[in-house]
């Protein structure tokens, strides 16, 4: 399954806390229901998406690793 | 379940490593929809002198997890504390962890709120013109009064 994403954020190399501060910026500048793909190399990006998509509420749609690059699709909340 | 919306954290040190936590864990939570507050005090207020976060040091004299211990009596010798922050400072920035002064921007935007502890800064005789643009100052009741009866408190 391919999601289309409005908006691409590359947090490649970036460690914790850039990626969350990150996408919360680029998730707020979108439009509800868009969807943004973003990409990490920090392990830790796993478990942290998972709990800002429950805390916030936008929806965590996909998500693949391969190798050690993390990719997210996060659709932002209605 | 109740949810927290409010975190309150309390920076009495003023060493390049424990002044990380308090900074991650505050923009983290105004990531995750938290109303965030950190209350700097003594050694604390180093962190939010102007100009001074990212000359903060680590110190090797009594630190044994440093990755590469140093014996106290060497880590004593001149030169040591200078020579183990360039090293953390390396490893910082190999990890490509952001610096102190990029954090404090990213909290500061993200608005958290930022208090220098009155009280400390008379004792070390610290004015608020020393301290970064945007920082309030207040004492222990401002702090109480805004963790209120359900914030989460957490002290660095």
């Amino acid at each position: 399954m391919s999601v289309t994403p409005d908006e691409i954020l590359d947090c490649s190399g970036l460690a914790c806390p850039m990626p969350i501060l990150k996408t919360k910026k680029a998730v707020d500048a979108l439009e509800p229901g868009q969807i943004l793909k973003m990409i990490a190399t920090d392990p830790g990006s796993e478990s942290d998406m998972d709990a800002w998509t429950s805390r916030t509420g936008h929806v965590l749609v996909e998500s693949e690793k391969s190798g050690g690059r993390y990719v997210f699709f996060i659709q932002k909340k209605g | 379940m109740g949810i927290t919306k409010r975190l309150g954290i309390i920076a009495g040190h003023g060493t390049l490593d424990s002044a990380y936590p308090p900074l991650i864990i505050a923009t983290s939570a105004a990531a995750l929809d938290m109303e965030a507050a950190i209350f700097f005090t003594f050694y604390g207020l180093e962190i939010i002198k102007k100009g001074q976060a990212d000359k903060l040091q680590v110190a090797p004299i009594g630190n044994p997890a440093m990755p590469v211990p140093v014996p106290n009596i060497i880590g004593m010798l001149p030169g040591m504390t200078a020579m183990a922050t360039r090293m953390m400072n390396g490893w910082m920035e190999k990890a490509n962890v952001a610096k102190l002064s990029e954090l404090l921007e990213m909290a500061q935007m993200a608005d958290v709120r930022l208090i220098a502890c009155q009280m400390t800064m008379d004792v070390m005789g610290i004015k608020k013109e020393d301290l970064m643009d945007g920082i309030e100052v207040g004492g222990a009741a401002t702090f109480l009064n805004y963790i209120g009866e359900d914030a989460v408190s957490l002290s660095f």
